[in-house]
């Protein structure tokens, strides 16, 4: 059955490039500044987290200048918060698509996740240029970044999975879902480094996997601390269990969407 | 014959009520808090949607399902193409499947035609490749070559629909499912459209086809499958279902339907029609009512309780679903205070019938001030117009001018027709 799942997933692969281009020609049009938002979005961001933060609460940033220190963590973090958003909305907001046509469902959330890489790539580039700016570079370790990249993209299908099959039924997600982003902001380290939390505050990272994974790409870009491999490892092994729950919550489930979406 | 489709004792439940109310997560946790040792048990509006439905159709085979609105259609092609699963029984499909329940699925307003070619076709099955060398012919088809790089929100309602159908026709399915996908669009696109399942059959594809147009089913398929309140009423030669079915509705020849024995009615029922009937505006039997004909339709009802003022409505169809007009007492402000309980009847009168002759079809209605909807019966009854000589030039007006025609003179200048007049004096 699951190999079933899967091999019909592949099948349909060439579906989900359609879907995902979709929705990246679809997300900027007859938007003036096109698709220079996906770099603006994380770069204001970045200006108010360095004004407020950096410059008036004097958070620490591990020796790198604080506008690149959150900037580095906002591009990852803007791509996965966007994917939860669309992610999550996917199945209700392609409902015509699934009351009329067969495909595997999962394609939906997938293509969400796919097309946020777009952006991503953008931002990255943006990334680059501010580390050249600053005079920041990477070492040995930059080879490590695919490594953190897919682990964050794993996890946001996971919860994409998960957010849009009870989006289905539950309307709830589509209220619950800006908040449990803006939540999950603050309780991983991005406006502050881990080594600014208080040691009993850091066990209950390991509960983040965005923890892991935005530490780990954070650390292997600048360079400047060892790489902290057992919050790596649990974010790791937390988003698994994720992926396998997700996909075993939208199996079971997928059936009826056509019925009550 | 290789067997292209098999459907094994097919169910499908949908629970009404309970749906709705279980869509809010907070009333699921009240009713758990409330009751919390009690599984919420689920609503009795139970709607069997199909009942144990099995059949088995070839490759090769061109088969048309036919049925009232609400009988089952269009959830049993879901089900065939996998769109939504059976509560019990299976299904089994070889090969390519292609089901096409709506042209132009997946659409995209803001993407420009050519990309919706590649997205729809995408949606629908095809590969990148296909489409491509099939690129200039879909273009073709649909003729919208000038617009192809606009975004189809500049596009209008026919043009989208004839890329959508350009699409679909460009498929190539070992089986494919059609839905009414006819009742739309003008008649030369319509035509466009039989002429390419037409060329699927040829190319021995097996065809499912939902449609309430008798003349296509006929035409295109051998056989039909007639579904009636989620089951198979008759399976057999379309000539010999089609036939069946329509002797089940109203014919104006008959001059006299029964409406009382139709179980597939919506509303509360405390008053009912029970019958039509076709008379002449002096009150005589009429068998045969023709393009401008003057003539009373009566619809006999039976009320349970007296009923405070009712509606009485009557909406007419061609039939390819095109809704004609709906009228009713409503419109004309006829307050109606009371009807009492027992049987009466209403008149249409019709004084000057401007349809053209061709195969109507008609629902009835009634509402009332305390219920919204008391009776709903759908295509309950035929019209059948028969040609006559309207504008007494010994020219018949048929199907292919229209549907209406309206009072009207034209008026040609003096000397133009002197001329013509002329001429053909000569001759």
């Amino acid at each position: 059955m699951t190999s079933e799942w899967l091999t019909d997933f592949w099948r349909y692969r060439e579906l989900l490039y359609f879907l995902a281009w979709r929705d990246v020609k679809v997300r900027y049009k007859q938007a003036a500044l096109g698709a220079s938002w996906a770099v603006i979005q994380p770069l204001l961001t970045m200006i108010i987290f360095t004004l407020f933060f950096g410059r008036l609460a004097g958070v620490p940033s591990d020796g790198v200048p604080y506008p690149l220190f959150s900037f580095c963590a906002l591009v990852p973090w803007t791509y996965f918060s966007s994917t939860l958003n669309q992610g999550g909305n996917s199945l209700v907001g392609n409902a015509t698509l699934v009351t009329k046509v067969y495909f595997p469902r999962a394609l939906l959330p997938a293509a969400s996740v796919l097309s946020g890489l777009v952006d991503f790539a953008m931002g990255a580039v943006f990334l680059a240029l501010m580390m050249l700016y600053y005079h920041v570079r990477p070492g040995w370790s930059l080879f490590l970044v695919p490594l953190f990249v897919v682990g964050m993209v794993l996890l946001a299908f996971s919860v994409s999975m998960l957010l849009a099959a009870l989006n289905v039924r539950y309307r709830d997600v589509k209220y619950a879902l800006p908040f449990l982003v803006q939540i999950w902001l603050f309780v991983t380290p991005i406006i502050y480094p881990v080594a600014f939390l208080p040691p009993r505050m850091k066990r209950f990272l390991a509960f983040n996997p965005m923890a892991g994974f935005l530490e780990g790409f954070r650390n292997s870009l600048f360079n400047t601390r060892h790489m902290d491999w057992g919050l790596v490892g649990i974010s790791v092994v937390i988003t698994a269990g994720l992926l396998v729950i997700g996909a075993i919550y939208f199996r079971k489930t997928e059936r009826s969407f056509a019925d009550i979406v | 014959m290789n067997q292209a489709i098999a459907a094994e004792r097919l169910s499908k439940k949908f629970v009404l009520g309970a749906l709705q109310r279980d869509t809010m997560l907070r009333e699921r946790l009240i009713s758990m808090l409330r009751a919390p040792f009690r599984r919420h048990s689920a609503s009795p509006n139970v709607l069997w949607a199909l009942r144990d439905v099995s059949f088995r159709i070839d490759a090769g085979e061109v088969v048309g399902i036919i049925g009232r609105n609400g009988a089952g259609k269009s959830t049993l092609l879901k089900v065939l193409s996998k769109i939504t699963y059976p509560t019990s029984g299976a299904v089994h499909v070889t090969g390519r499947v292609a089901s096409l329940l709506e042209v132009g699925t997946g659409f995209h307003e803001e993407l420009t035609g050519r990309e919706n070619i590649y997205l729809n076709g995408s949606i629908l099955g095809m590969k990148h490749g296909e489409v491509a060398t099939k690129l200039d012919s879909i273009v073709d088809f649909a003729g919208v070559a000038q617009f192809l790089d606009t975004p189809i929100k500049r596009y209008s309602t026919g043009m989208r629909l004839r890329l959508g159908f350009a699409v679909a026709a460009h498929l190539d399915p070992d089986v494919l499912i059609v839905d009414e996908v006819l009742a739309v669009g003008d008649a030369g696109f319509q035509r466009k459209c039989l002429n390419a399942m037409d060329g699927l059959r040829s190319g021995g594809r097996t065809v499912l086809f939902v449609s309430h147009n008798m003349a296509a089913v006929e035409n295109l398929c051998s056989r039909c499958i007639w579904i009636d309140a989620g089951r198979v009423l008759m399976d057999g030669s379309s000539r010999e279902v089609i036939e069946a079915y329509m002797n089940t509705f109203a014919n104006a020849r008959e001059n006299m339907a029964d409406l009382r024995s139709v179980r597939d009615r919506r509303g509360s029922g405390e008053i009912r029609y029970t019958g039509v009937e076709y008379l002449t505006s002096a009150g005589e039997p009429l068998q045969v009512v023709r393009s401008g004909d003057a003539f009373v339709i009566r619809f006999h009802y039976h009320a349970r309780e007296p009923i405070s003022f009712p509606s009485f409505g009557f909406r007419l169809y061609t039939e390819f679903g095109t809704l004609v007009t709906d009228t009713s007492t409503w419109h004309h402000a006829i307050d109606i205070p009371l009807v009492p309980a027992g049987d009466g009847y209403v008149d249409l009168h019709i004084d000057f019938l401007n349809l053209l002759p061709a195969r109507y079809y008609f629902s009835l209605w009634i509402t009332g001030a305390a219920s919204p909807v008391h009776d709903n019966v759908e295509h309950c009854a035929q019209l059948e117009v028969e040609l006559s000589n309207i504008y007494s030039s010994g020219r018949m007006l048929d199907s292919r001018s229209g549907i209406v025609f309206f009072p009207q003179r034209w008026k040609v200048q003096e000397t133009l027709v002197a001329s013509v007049g002329g001429k053909a004096g000569e001759k």
